[in-house]
């Protein structure tokens, strides 16, 4: 069964070369009962003018790559291997000094839950104008502008008189503005969007998927989703790289992807979509929980709940081979997981 | 106040798993918190400690007998550190030629005699105003409040000054006035985690079966609020023993013949030139012993917080492997 | 703002009167001063008169209505000792305290904020444990042995400070600032370290960063005002502890402070006096608390400005 993909998004002009190109990127959390690999060789590339989702459940470690890549993990996890390259630049590996200085001019985060991601006891104008007297060295004055400026941009009304009030007087999705605001405000070559309406209502979320799709074309950034919605990649991203256990499973266009998935794994979440059904229908869903990352099995990391294991499934890992001109999959059966056209 | 563990940044990631309380771990022997305690090299240590002290004050006066009130002045203020005056008098003598270790020994049981029945009393009446304060809300919880304000308000080493010059001051006296100034700190704790309790289902599924107010307080209430008053306790517990060896070095608290270390600080001191000691060791009795109890403060803080408590189901060593990180940015 | 001050003034003066109130009665509890200021030999007709003059012949109620007219006209009678106006003598005592006073907080604070910011900056290295076992110490040290082992020490021992007295200038003050400080100072350390840490663990920590700041913008300018706030509780309860404490010190020292002269007054049954000193005591820790309250409101603007839907 398809999933039906009703796309939104503008389709922008995609550059040739990826600006972010990470390679084989591992992050271990040191835990008091030994460590544990949260995110393993994981790669993938953005290009400006596209949306890429990180797609996955809660817990495969899409937010950690994300906070890996900005330098931001918390002090018991460290990143153990693999490259970024963020134009000509190497970030994974780069001093703290090189990080702050492309935190903000050239790579930028939204945080999911904007009203602990701003400090309570700041007004958004001070919040807004520090990448400026940061980056730019600004004064106050001009860097307030600045910040009356970008709330504007992003839609929040009378920014003038609001830009002196306090996170605590907006609601919940002007708080995502005002975040989204902050990360373009020295416009960024890469976006990354951390679950940024995760917290929010439809309504909204809609309007905000609305804002970041044009800020996306304005500043001509690569966009990294980072969700576990479907629904969300299917109207927004381009390309989807899936994530389970820390691996990625799968990359490829979305339309692709959705149409034809080439890993047991995407095609679970796919079918476990409720489209099309009748009261009275079961509902489907992957059966099993997914591995504690304490006892990762050797071999397939999915090999617990995949229809197609096999022998080799348990002693051999599938690396993220191609399976098309512009597909990956991590399987040794790709073809059995979509055979032949699926019907309705 | 921290021990070590409190060293541990403070958020654990999601990936934490401490040992769970399963049926191997019981084996291992000892009850839960003997567990808790013994990963806590520290607290372990203060604990020992604390326990030497409180039987130094229950047996020590004993085995000691007139040691403390022998008076030999020929042996009048001998130093300290050698064993030449015979092992009694390691510590030195006083003016009076008395053994300074026995004198120190009976001094434990006076201070330790006041500064515990006073946490005791204000505790629990404390605790039991508070409580019922939180309960019920409306007047009674402003009253309690303002109460507690008042006294608060005011110095209470002042306030104890002038009570007992007043009234006398005797031990009983020191004991009361101490728990009284202490009063308002079990009072707001427990207020405030009585009042916050109300607002759980849990107390308002007891009161639609008919549960009367005593019931609820204690069955439900307490268990909750008890973690949080040990360790405010043992806190206060400190700070009840400095108000009493100041208000004896004032001269307002312990008195003559009796003993308190306080008390032997405020008797030593016009020797200072001559005989250091006579000062010096009872205030660092006090200093080991308030020390003691603040880190096992510490220590139960953690150990009564399920959140926190992960941090002791671990052996030491595990821990510190685990927090080896030396920057919180 | 002000509005909120206001509030706040009258709530507290309700235990403002109580104390002045307790502090005459129990005054009076401390029983007949004529005893102590006449000489035994005195006869009856000087002790009368004694009493008329001082009006202690009076009923309580009237001495009572007597005292507050007097409070409100802020005149408490004369020293029994000296003869001075009460109000003049503890006003003269009352600087030499508040001197010693802001000047601990003042030097608390600051190091507190340093050594508590640089050990959560830096969380289980070497020098935040040493740093940590030294606050737990200095916490539980008590300020009278502090005082008499630093004298010994510095003064009798090593001759470099004064024993006692306000004579020597600046050397003078260490000891006493030193002796009042060190119970403050590390209390005041482990909340702030443990503030600090919580505040540099907090999700704003991380928006700051992702946007460039560098550690000590975010130490500082971030999580520091976050951290404020139980700080300055805390602060608050050790400002009126200070009370305590210079009467301690103000004994050891010779200092002449109102803490000194409350213990005098006390022990020389001079009630005018007690009064006085007690009452100006309690209005500076009334104003203190006040003070305090307005921090909270600038610091954050939650405080004042509720959140709009």
């Amino acid at each position: 069964m398809t999933a039906v993909i009703d796309r939104k998004a503008p389709i922008d002009q995609v550059d040739a070369d990826p600006v972010l190109d990470v390679d084989g990127m591992t992050v271990d959390i040191r835990t008091i009962t030994g460590t544990v690999r949260a995110v393993n060789e994981v790669s993938f590339q953005a290009r400006r003018g596209e949306t890429l989702a990180l797609l996955g459940e809660s817990g495969c470690g899409k937010s950690m790559t994300a906070t890996a890549l900005v330098g931001l993990l918390e002090p018991v996890a460290d990143v153990v291997g693999g490259t970024a390259m963020l134009g000509d630049v190497e970030i994974l590996n780069a001093d703290r000094k090189k990080r702050r200085e492309i935190a903000g001019t050239e790579l930028a985060i939204v945080f999911q839950d904007a009203l602990t991601a701003l400090n309570p006891l700041y007004t958004v104008g001070t919040q807004l104008a520090e990448p400026f007297r940061i980056h730019h060295g600004m004064g106050a004055k001009e860097a307030k502008a600045k910040a009356v400026e970008l709330m504007a941009r992003v839609g929040i009304p009378q920014p003038e008189t609001r830009v002196n009030s306090y996170p605590h007087q907006f609601s919940g999705g002007m708080r995502q503005r005002l975040l989204i605001a902050m990360a373009v405000a020295l416009n960024p070559s890469v976006l990354i969007a951390d679950e940024p309406t995760t917290a929010l209502d439809v309504t909204v979320q809609a309007q905000i998927m609305a804002l970041l799709r044009d800020l996306r074309t304005e500043y001509r950034m690569a966009v990294v989703l980072i969700t576990h919605d479907l629904a969300l990649v299917a109207e927004e991203a381009d390309r989807v790289a899936v994530m389970y256990a820390g691996n990625i499973v799968e990359t490829g266009s979305v339309a692709e992807v959705f149409a034809k998935p080439k890993h047991p794994y995407t095609k679970g979440l796919l079918n476990s979509v409720p489209v099309n059904a009748r009261r009275g229908d079961e509902l489907k869903s992957i059966g099993g929980s997914p591995p504690d990352l304490h006892a990762i099995p050797e071999g397939c990391v999915y090999q617990a709940r995949c229809p197609l294991a096999r022998d080799i499934c348990a002693t051999k890992r599938p690396t993220l081979d191609s399976v098309g001109a512009t597909r990956k999959a991590a399987c040794h059966f790709p073809e059995e997981v979509s055979p032949g056209r699926e019907e309705d | 106040m921290s021990t070590q563990l409190d060293l541990v940044p403070v958020k654990p990631t999601t990936a934490i798993v401490g040992e769970a309380d399963t049926a191997a771990a019981k084996k291992r022997g000892g009850s839960k918190w003997m567990r808790l305690l013994a990963n806590d090299h520290v607290a372990t240590a203060a604990a020992v400690v604390l326990g030497l002290i409180f039987l130094t004050a229950i047996f020590g006066p004993m085995l000691v007998g007139g040691l403390a009130t022998h008076i030999d002045l020929d042996n009048s203020n001998q130093a300290p550190f050698t064993l030449s005056h015979g092992w009694a008098n390691v510590l030195g003598t006083d003016p009076l030629g008395r053994s300074m270790l026995a004198r120190l020994i009976v001094a434990c049981r006076t201070t330790l005699s006041v500064a515990i029945p006073a946490v005791l009393i204000s505790a629990i009446v404390g605790s039991a105003i508070g409580m019922w304060a939180g309960y019920y809300r409306g007047w009674r919880e402003t009253v309690a409040m303002r109460v507690a304000d008042v006294i608060m308000s005011f110095p209470s080493l002042l306030l104890a000054v002038v009570v007992l010059y007043v009234f006398s001051p005797s031990a009983a006296n020191i004991v009361l006035v101490l728990a009284i100034t202490r009063i308002p700190v079990y009072l707001r704790t427990a207020r405030a985690e009585s009042a916050e309790l109300q607002s759980r289902l849990f107390v308002d599924a007891a009161r639609t079966f008919g549960a009367s107010a005593r019931s609820i307080i204690w069955r439900h209430v307490v268990p909750v609020v008890l973690p949080t008053l040990l360790t405010v306790a043992t806190l206060d517990f400190c700070y009840v023993m400095l108000a009493e060896s100041s208000l004896s070095f004032l001269g307002i608290g312990i008195q003559p013949p009796d003993i308190s270390w306080g008390l032997m600080v405020s008797q030593g001191r016009t020797y200072l030139h001559t005989a250091w000691w006579l000062s010096f060791f009872p205030g660092v009795a006090i200093v080991i012993t308030t020390v003691s109890a603040t880190i096992l403060a510490a220590w139960a803080r953690i150990a009564t917080d399920p959140g926190q408590r992960w941090r002791l189901t671990v052996p030491q060593k595990r821990l510190n492997r685990y927090a080896k990180t030396t920057k919180a940015l | 703002m002000f509005s909120f001050v206001r509030r706040r003034m009258y709530t507290s003066a309700l235990p403002l009167i109580i104390v002045l109130l307790g502090v005459f009665l129990i005054a009076r509890l401390t029983g007949d001063p004529t005893s102590l200021y006449l000489p035994e030999s005195a006869t009856q007709a000087q002790r009368d008169a004694f009493r008329q003059a001082n009006g202690f012949d009076q009923s309580v109620w009237t001495q009572l209505v007597e005292y507050f007219k007097g409070v409100l006209h802020l005149d408490f009678g004369t020293s029994l000792r000296t003869g001075e106006p009460a109000s003049t003598m503890a006003l003269r005592a009352f600087p030499a305290t508040l001197q010693l006073a802001v000047t601990t907080m003042f030097l608390a604070i600051v190091l507190a904020v340093v050594i508590g910011c640089w050990a959560a900056y830096r969380p289980n290295s070497l020098a935040d444990r040493f740093s940590s076992l030294l606050s737990m110490t200095a916490a539980s040290i008590p300020d009278f042995w502090f005082a008499i082992t630093c004298v010994w020490l510095f003064a009798v021992l090593l001759g470099v400070l004064p024993t006692s007295g306000v004579d020597s200038g600046i050397l003078s003050w260490i000891l006493p600032v030193a002796t009042l400080m060190i119970r403050p100072l590390g209390v005041l350390t482990q909340v702030v370290r443990g503030a600090m840490v919580s505040a540099l663990s907090a999700p704003y920590v991380r928006l700051a960063r992702s946007k460039g700041a560098s550690d000590f913008r975010v130490v500082t300018h971030h999580a520091l005002r976050n951290a404020a706030a139980p700080a300055l509780t805390v602060a608050g309860d050790l400002a009126v502890g200070l009370i305590n404490g210079a009467v301690v010190v103000e004994a050891i020292f010779g200092w002449p402070g109102i803490g000194k002269l409350m213990i005098d007054a006390i022990l020389q049954r001079d009630f005018a006096v007690l009064q006085a000193a007690v009452l100006l005591t309690a209005v500076s820790i009334f104003v203190l608390n006040i003070i305090i309250d307005a921090c909270y409101a600038l610091l954050d603007a939650r405080v004042r400005e509720p959140a709009m839907a």
